[in-house]
């Protein structure tokens, strides 16, 4: 029939004619009332031969209904009648069938014997295996550890315990405290962060009551994860500190067994409009010099801090420095590209008188004047009142000046990068100058005497050259380990140098060490600006950009196997912060545990 | 120069380690196999020191187990076992192909099957190393046996895992050894295969441990109910479970009926600690012992001759294995669970647990609580007032006992509260209102008097400002004035001392211990700084609620 399920007939009569289809037009809803107003529906049955509906007959619908239940079509047919045995147990009489038996069931089976011999060889061979016996010791347990021997070792020294999950605190109960709850913002910022920042790895929450707790839900991931870190995650040995904080502060001997030292602010010396630069106390310690932004030169009596003298230089003072030589009062002050000579007449008469005669030597050989690039002038009317001696003129700007210890020789410093004209030496008895190195390289920031022996020493930005000015040449390079070297200051002994650098660091060279520093100090918190030794008591000062003057304790001992002992005693504060400029320059009392400190606040103070 | 040239890597650390890769084909197994066998015994990666020489200069990530670790493994009779497997799931799948259904058969009745007793043995010598590691077994083992009986793992699993769980908590609950509890809550891709794996390992462990701690306590293993108890369940419900073996596990389940005992007279007495004669030091430890040995005695007790009632919405398994730890007797409504002993009606229940705002029917002679309140008495170790918790009250915070506050770090105050209870001091719950009234007043009047002060001190003020003018006017004619006498604290200037000693002794550290020990400041900081953030939260959320109260009033 299938044939024709696209044309609109189902065969042909004998005509050759074609049989049309019943019109058939019903739709669901058709169908439906259908369903509901014929009460023969449901015997209804399309034929697919005619395409007709059939009604089914009451008999018919019975025959249905015996074949859906596996009974026999025909109602009237018995399928219990009685057996009839034609074969039972008891032996006939005659036989039912005269054959003869087969030979085959008198002689045993090739096949099967082929089978057998198959499976013995599988089984000889170990291929099949005889049923094994049904173990149900698997899940069965008993006393593993009945005879417990610590012969069996434990794992090699290798072996690392997983650690333990910790254990579940306030937070992540049902009902916390309410601070451990998060505010909304900790909220906000917890839900912003990584998962794997987040210190807690949940929201904690509030439940009212335990009904309404849902199932923990990520409890099956929270095993996973920790089944992953058993056998996953590698393991390492990390070696906690566990040190008690106080166990790590060197033990130092107390500041109170070292005194004397300075500890607290007693003058302030006030009268400068600009930033003191440098300062200097004459050899006597009565005086104290200092030079500022402000273009003057002042004297100061140290005892009452009272302003004797001031001198205007006409520019910011760079450096000032009195002369060592307690017989002589003369003040070397550098500005802008000259080094003056001031004799300040601070003094007995009779050292007044020295230093007149030093100042007004004969002059002799100016042979090689004019030719060398420095020129010596004396001062005359309104800055010869004054106290001004003698100028002498360089060709670039001055830095530093420093005095020889006897009191003739005075370096001074032009910064000037790798150019062989950054140092010169200057005699005041015989008025010359000359230039000690043929070439420099680097830039120098400061040059010291020796304070006994004939070296000179020279600090460049990153090391410190030692020169032996009567064999001329080079016997030591410090390397100072720090970027840029501010200051330096020599030991009166004259083995150690200290070095103050503007990234905060303070070394301490010995000598006799090494090279390199003895020891690196960084307390300040910015650049060191100024460093000083005492000319008597083991102490030594650092000044920086902080604000702060620390006084340290430096002991050195005659023995060369002893380090020396570096212990830092008092943090002094008093200058002000201006400019982001802090304390400038610092000088101790010749003879007293003092120390002076100037400041970008214009003033200078003393420390006793 | 003589001699052979040393090749780089062939000593020292690089022949330590072995990736991966190398030790699963030294021990010629696959990927799966290989970290099944590491789960089983236990080998775990390692991180080596120096990871470029292992990796022998290359710096690809991999991992690496150590060789010996492997070695170790290469004698394991379980490896031969996987082969065999391997080699059984090949000839059935070659059967299945030819479709030989003898043979399948017979291949699937000779599956080769391994037992994990030895290796327990190995990795855990002796029976305390095998208890240091039961967290996570239990973990496992519970989880396991909540996941439905479908798909994904064995039923057998899930049913072994089930009778441990239930077996471990009648063991504990013969022993009474649970301490503390906590509740706690927060809110897939993942490989059932490995926890089948780790779950396989730990139900072999947890059944032999389970195994030695009932035979510890004289108690039959399998677990059997007392001959009593098991009478009186039988007449009660056979006929509701279609197999025997099932009941049983659910009447064990149910927690509620002690178990059999190898020797039947089951009061065996404490074994008391002998007296050594001791002197000094450790005579104050032994007390100190004794002390603690008491207070555990009388925790194990804490239930003992109080009654409870489960309502059916309070989680039943928790709270009976709780109560039954600590000696409570406890039962619920029949149609929640087998093995229920007592009805609502009995008169004798001292308390009924419910979770719900309120209901119908109250019995005078019985406190209506809720929940937490077992909890929080176990944790406290004592019986607490029954008042914060009745029905319909908000609850006090349910604290985690696994906390121990050192000296610096927050303690909640109901932790503090709890531990005065626990002291014996008298619960002031009741005079709070009228204290906090009373430190009401208290602040005001403080209020007040600081104002005073100011006063006093503007008063200061003035008068130092008459001082000054005064000197102004005395300036004219310079004159000394006798000065005070600065009174100093001798204390507290020794104290400052100190502190500036310390402060320069820092300055002198060298650099690493200097980072180190501004590492450690660092932490402590930071801890006091959440301990104070903590306590400022609290105190902002006690305001709020304050003032809350004060407006409603």
């Amino acid at each position: 029939m299938e044939w024709y399920r696209d044309f609109p007939h189902i065969g042909y009569n004998l005509d050759g004619k074609k049989i049309y289809k019943p019109i058939r037009n019903k739709d669901e809803l058709d169908d439906f009332l259908d369903k509901m107003d014929n009460p023969d529906y449901w015997r209804t049955v399309p034929d697919k031969q005619t395409g007709s509906d059939v009604v089914l007959s009451d008999e018919q619908v019975q025959l249905v209904n015996r074949l859906q239940r596996g009974q026999f079509g025909d109602a009237n047919f018995n399928e219990y009648e009685p057996q009839v045995e034609f074969f039972s147990r008891d032996v006939m009489l005659h036989p039912v069938t005269n054959r003869p038996a087969d030979k085959r069931s008198f002689i045993p089976s090739l096949i099967e014997k082929e089978k057998v011999s198959k499976l013995v060889h599988a089984i000889k061979m170990g291929w099949i295996k005889p049923r094994r016996v049904e173990d149900d010791s698997r899940g069965r347990y008993y006393d593993l550890w009945a005879n417990e021997d610590s012969s069996i070792l434990a794992r090699h020294k290798m072996h690392l315990p997983a650690p333990k999950i910790p254990l579940p605190g306030h937070q992540e109960s049902y009902n916390p405290p309410p601070e451990y709850l998060f505010t909304d913002e900790e909220r906000a910022l917890w839900e912003q962060q990584d998962p794997c920042d987040r210190k807690l790895p949940f929201v904690p929450r509030k439940f009212s009551s335990l009904r309404q707790v849902p199932a923990f839900s990520r409890f099956i991931h929270e095993r996973f994860e920790r089944c992953l870190d058993l056998y996953l995650c590698p393991r390492q040995r990390k070696m906690r500190v566990n040190v008690n904080p106080e166990d790590l502060i060197p033990k130092l001997p107390k500041p109170k067994d070292l005194q004397p030292f300075p500890t607290t602010q007693s003058l302030v010396y006030r009268g400068h409009s600009g930033l003191v630069r440098s300062i200097s106390v004459s050899p006597s310690g009565q005086w104290l010099a200092s030079g500022s932004d402000d273009g003057s030169v002042r004297f100061w009596e140290v005892c009452s801090s009272r302003c004797l003298k001031t001198v205007q230089v006409g520019g910011a003072v760079k450096s000032v420095a009195w002369n060592p030589n307690p017989s002589v009062c003369l003040l070397a002050v550098a500005l802008d590209s000259v080094v003056l000579i001031l004799s300040p007449s601070l003094a007995d008469r009779q050292v007044v008188l020295s230093s007149e005669r030093l100042l007004s030597a004969p002059q002799e050989a100016d042979a090689n004047e004019g030719a060398g690039p420095v020129t010596w002038s004396e001062t005359e009317g309104e800055e010869l009142n004054h106290g001004i001696r003698l100028k002498i003129q360089h060709p670039k700007a001055v830095q530093q000046v420093s005095w020889h210890a006897k009191g003739d020789y005075v370096a001074s410093v032009m910064p000037d990068h790798s150019s062989n004209l950054q140092v010169l030496i200057h005699q005041l008895s015989r008025r010359r100058s000359q230039n000690p190195f043929r070439k420099n390289k680097g830039l120098v920031q400061c040059v010291s005497f020796h304070p006994v022996r004939p070296y000179f020493f020279v600090g460049t930005q990153r090391s410190v050259r030692i020169y032996n000015l009567v064999k001329q040449e080079m016997t030591k390079k410090l390397q100072a380990n720090s970027k840029w070297i501010s200051s330096m200051a020599v030991h009166p002994g004259g083995d150690h140098v200290i070095c103050g650098s503007y990234d905060c660091r303070l070394s301490w060279f010995d000598l006799d060490l090494s090279t390199k520093p003895y020891k690196m100090l960084r307390h300040h918190k910015k650049a060191v600006r100024g460093v000083a030794y005492h000319r008597l008591y083991p102490l030594f000062a650092s000044a920086s950009d902080d604000g702060t003057v620390i006084v340290c304790h430096g002991t050195v001992y005659n023995d060369l196997l002893q380090n020396p002992l570096i212990v830092p005693v008092k943090v002094l504060r008093g200058h002000e912060i201006t400019h982001d400029l802090g304390v400038l320059d610092v000088t101790f009392h010749p003879t007293q545990p003092w120390v002076f400190s100037s400041g970008a606040d214009a003033t200078i103070r003393l420390f006793t | 120069m003589g001699g052979l040239q040393k090749k780089k890597y062939e000593r020292g650390s690089a022949t330590n380690y072995i990736t991966r890769n190398k030790a699963r084909k030294k021990l010629q197994l696959s990927l799966p196999d290989f970290r099944r066998l590491c789960i089983l015994k236990g080998i775990y990666p390692h991180e080596p020191k120096h990871k470029k020489k292992v990796n022998k200069g290359s710096t690809a990530p991999r991992t690496f187990y150590l060789l010996k670790d492997i070695r170790f493994l290469l004698h394991e009779p379980i490896v031969g076992k996987f082969r065999e497997y391997k080699v059984f799931v090949r000839k059935l799948k070659k059967a299945y192909g030819k479709t030989e259904w003898s043979s399948v058969e017979r291949l699937k009745e000779n599956k080769p099957a391994y037992k994990l007793d030895h290796i327990i043995k190995e990795r855990y010598p002796s029976f305390i190393d095998a208890l240091r590691d039961i967290d996570d077994a239990l973990c496992m083992c519970f989880l396991f046996s909540t996941f439905a009986r479908t798909g994904k793992c064995h039923v057998q699993t899930i049913q072994l895992c089930r009778r441990l769980t239930v077996e471990w908590m009648n063991y504990v609950i013969a022993s009474r050894a649970l301490k503390k509890v906590q509740l706690h809550t927060h809110p897939t891709d993942v490989d059932y295969r490995v926890m089948a794996t780790f779950t396989e390992f730990y139900t072999t462990l947890l059944g032999f441990i389970n195994f030695r701690l009932y035979h510890s306590l004289n108690l039959l293993y399998p677990p059997k109910l007392d001959v009593k108890a098991e009478s009186e369940l039988k007449e009660e419900n056979d006929d509701d479970y279609a197999m025997n073996s099932e009941s049983y596990l659910e009447k064990l389940s149910a927690l509620s009926a002690s178990l059999a005992r190898v020797v039947s007279t089951a009061e065996e007495d404490e074994a008391e600690l002998d007296q050594f004669p001791v002197d000094g030091e450790d005579m104050a430890n032994m007390e100190a012992r004794e002390k603690e040995q008491k207070q555990e005695e009388a925790q194990k007790k804490l239930f003992e001759g109080l009654k409870f009632f489960l309502n059916r919405e309070v989680p039943r398994e928790s709270l009976a294995f709780l109560i039954r730890c600590f000696g409570g007797e406890v039962s619920w409504d029949k149609s929640v669970c087998i093995g229920s002993t007592y009805e609502v009606k009995d008169e004798t229940i001292t308390h009924q647990i419910v979770d719900r705002p309120n209901i119908d029917k109250q019995y005078i002679n019985r406190y209506y609580i809720q929940p937490q309140w077992v909890y929080d008495c176990v944790n406290a170790k004592i019986i607490l007032p029954v008042e914060d918790y009745f029905l319909g009250v908000t609850l006090p915070p349910h604290l985690s006992p696994f906390v121990e506050e050192k000296d610096g770090d927050y303690v909640p105050p109901e932790k503090l509260k709890i531990m005065a209870l626990q002291r014996g001091e008298k619960p002031a719950h009741e005079q709070e209102d009228e204290e906090e009234e009373e430190e009401e007043d208290e602040e005001e009047e403080e209020e007040e008097e600081e104002d005073d002060n100011e006063e006093e001190g503007d008063d200061g003020e003035e008068a130092e400002e008459k001082n000054l003018k005064k000197m102004e006017e005395q300036r004219s004619q310079v004159k000394v004035t006798a000065g005070k006498v600065k009174v100093e604290n001798p204390a507290r200037l020794e104290q400052e001392e100190k502190a500036e000693e310390k402060r320069l002794a820092i300055m002198m550290m060298k650099k690493k211990e200097k980072y180190l020990y501004d590492k450690i400041m660092f932490g402590k900081k930071r801890k006091v700084r959440e301990a104070n953030k903590l306590a400022a939260k609290r105190k902002a959320h006690d305001d709020a609620e304050k003032s809350k109260k004060k407006a409603r009033k």
